[in-house]
């Protein structure tokens, strides 16, 4: 590989000339150019190979996800603030109702029956921000440099949900723990645990893409900020993560039928909990709901790169 | 793993990426583009040769970051329109993609990242093999003189840094038509100074084609070898800036010295202006005004 050192382009030597020779260059770049750095560049002559169409979704999704684990690893105060939340819910309104006995659990403590629930919740809260967080890419250089990278637009959506769904895991793994501190009963079965990331990676991938959907259509952070404080806690309340769907009245019983939050909850309870769970059909919808988002999402984001 | 013919010849890579020797690096044939009943290009003919660092001038609204948009296929352009060493930019997108480094007017590098992974980042998607992305990395920051700072978060940078960074960032993938929009803008003149001397050692280096857009006159007068000025989407005037400078000097009888590209800019912008939008209107009091005006600046 060391054999022939770089070609000199004909054009370079006319170049460093044109740069050198102007009037104004004396001041500031003297002293870089000066001493020119024995820059080898070797590589940065060659571009990289293509990749086929599903590694490079594959990869794309990697790199998204690699950028949010980086970035958690300097700054882990998101992590500890979201916690919050989460562990208000569990300690105040669980133990509370748990005491209370109103709400139809079907013989387990409410605590148990609320702790998927509020995964759940704690992992839309998350996904929701990614409209806010692309529209800010949008307004900081970020989104269109990337959109001029080899990167079909729905592989990017596809990304950014992916890495929305590893900052979910992640959350809920720490709700997962406050749970079983607080003497919830949770499996440990590893294989239900990795079906528990399975269902909240789904959850959080159609919830961000219908934020960034969201982002594609209002345009600018104000109004979806507004809009996303306007929808999360309809689609919390609107679900079964705080109660089963049979005390609900008719139409809300209908909303959360709707409502893939709803089924990303069924199947946490029945993988965490072990209780009857819709398995087969809750994977299904959020399936369905994660590769509709993606395709909304990716149809949108052409009105963002404008 | 990869099939490397002879111990990476430049030209050679470049060939097997699809760029023929002789199609120029960039050519726009009349394009045209509007927002609603706004056209910010209208009708820009433009045609950069390989190698060269080309700028595009004009005040803020001529159109330039709008041709620069349509350039690095952001926005919907017919085909025929724009070709990149050959390949059409509406059709070949992403093979255009893979040919173009593009740093945005913004500060655009992630802050909660450090440099070093704000690079890794673009190697990821310009799928940079694992075997050679650490060592394509590193050669990237070395070259817009990063090494030291690589480790640190990209928040604590200064604007000449971040400025560097984001050129490692577009480097890192061997890109073809490097696309530089404003890059010097908000920056002390030193910071400028760092830039631009960065942006000549890659491009000795590399050979690769520059595509520059800035309202700094001075600054495209000592970098650029030939530029474009623009104005309300068109094209006014192209050539070397000393060709330029040197063609309005003869035309008002001035001191070549003394003439500066701000006013071959004004020049045209004003000739322009009479001639293209308000044809009954050409040599008008304030045609009159600006040329006079230009002309007394320079004696």
């Amino acid at each position: 590989m060391s054999a022939a050192p770089v070609p000199p382009l004909p054009v370079s030597a006319e170049a460093a000339a044109a740069t050198g020779a102007g009037p104004g260059n004396a001041t500031g770049t003297a002293t870089l150019a000066a001493a020119p750095r024995p820059v080898e560049l070797r590589l940065l002559l060659k571009p990289p190979p293509p990749r086929s169409s599903w590694r490079l979704v594959l990869a794309r999704a990697g790199a998204m996800c690699t950028v949010e684990l980086q970035k958690l690893r300097h700054d882990r105060t998101e992590l500890y603030t979201r916690a919050v939340q989460p562990a208000l819910w569990l300690l105040i309104f669980g133990e509370t109702f748990t005491r209370i006995r109103a709400i139809p659990t079907g013989g387990i403590p409410y605590l148990d029956y609320l702790a998927p629930g509020i995964i759940a919740q704690s992992a839309m809260f998350i996904a929701i921000f990614y409209g806010i967080m692309i529209i800010w890419e949008r307004d900081s250089g970020v989104l269109t440099k990337l959109l001029v990278t080899p990167t079909p637009r729905a592989a990017l959506v596809t990304g950014k949900a992916f890495a929305a769904g590893v900052k979910s895991v992640i959350q809920a793994l720490v709700v997962v723990v406050i749970a079983a501190l607080l003497g919830v009963s949770l499996t440990w079965n590893p294989l239900r645990l990795f079906g528990v990331a399975v269902v909240v990676v789904l959850g959080s991938a159609f919830f961000s893409c219908l934020s960034m959907s969201i982002a594609g259509i209002v345009l600018t952070r104000d109004r979806l900020m507004g809009i996303g404080q306007a929808i999360t806690m309809p689609l919390f309340f609107g679900s079964n993560a705080l109660y089963p769907v049979d005390v609900m009245p008719g139409w809300l019983q209908a909303v959360s039928k709707a409502n893939p939050l709803s089924y990303e909850v069924d199947a946490l309870r029945g993988l965490l909990l072990g209780i009857h769970a819709h398995l087969g059909l809750d994977f299904g919808v959020l399936a369905v709901a994660a590769t509709l988002g993606v395709t909304a999402a990716s149809l949108l984001l052409g009105r963002l790169a404008k | 793993m990869t099939t490397a013919p002879a111990a990476g010849d430049a030209r050679t890579e470049a060939a097997t990426a699809g760029e023929p020797a002789d199609e120029p690096a960039l050519r726009c044939t009349d394009l045209s583009y509007s927002f609603g009943a706004t056209k910010a290009v209208d009708g820009l003919d433009l045609e950069v040769a390989q190698g060269e660092v080309f700028g595009l001038l004009g005040p803020n609204g001529a159109g330039k970051t709008t041709a620069i948009r349509a350039i690095t296929t952001l926005l919907p352009v017919p085909a025929g329109k724009i070709t990149v060493f050959g390949l059409d930019c509406a059709r070949k997108r992403m093979q255009v993609r893979r040919l173009l480094g593009y740093v945005p007017q913004q500060l655009s590098a992630d802050s909660g990242l450090t440099g070093r992974e704000n690079v890794e980042l673009f190697a990821r998607v310009f799928d940079v093999p694992r075997s050679e992305r650490r060592a394509r990395v590193d050669e990237a920051l070395t070259a817009v003189d990063l090494t030291d700072a690589a480790g640190r978060l990209a928040g604590t940078y200064s604007g000449g840094m971040v400025r560097r960074l984001e050129l490692a960032q577009a480097l890192v993938s061997a890109p073809r038509l490097l696309i530089l929009d404003e890059p010097t803008i908000g920056l002390d003149p030193l910071a400028r100074a760092g830039v631009w001397d960065c942006i000549a050692q890659v491009r000795a280096g590399t050979g690769m084609t520059v595509l520059v857009t800035t309202h700094y006159m001075d600054e495209a007068d000592e970098h650029c070898r030939r530029v474009a000025l623009m104005h309300r989407g068109r094209i006014r005037a192209v050539g070397a800036p000393s060709e330029l400078r040197a063609e309005l000097a003869a035309q008002l009888g001035a001191d070549p010295e003394r003439v500066s590209l701000e006013d071959v800019f004004r020049h045209h912008a004003g000739a322009g202006l009479a001639g293209a939008d308000r044809p009954d209107e050409g040599g008008d009091f304030r045609d009159v005004r600006r040329t006079r005006s230009t002309a007394a600046r320079l004696r």
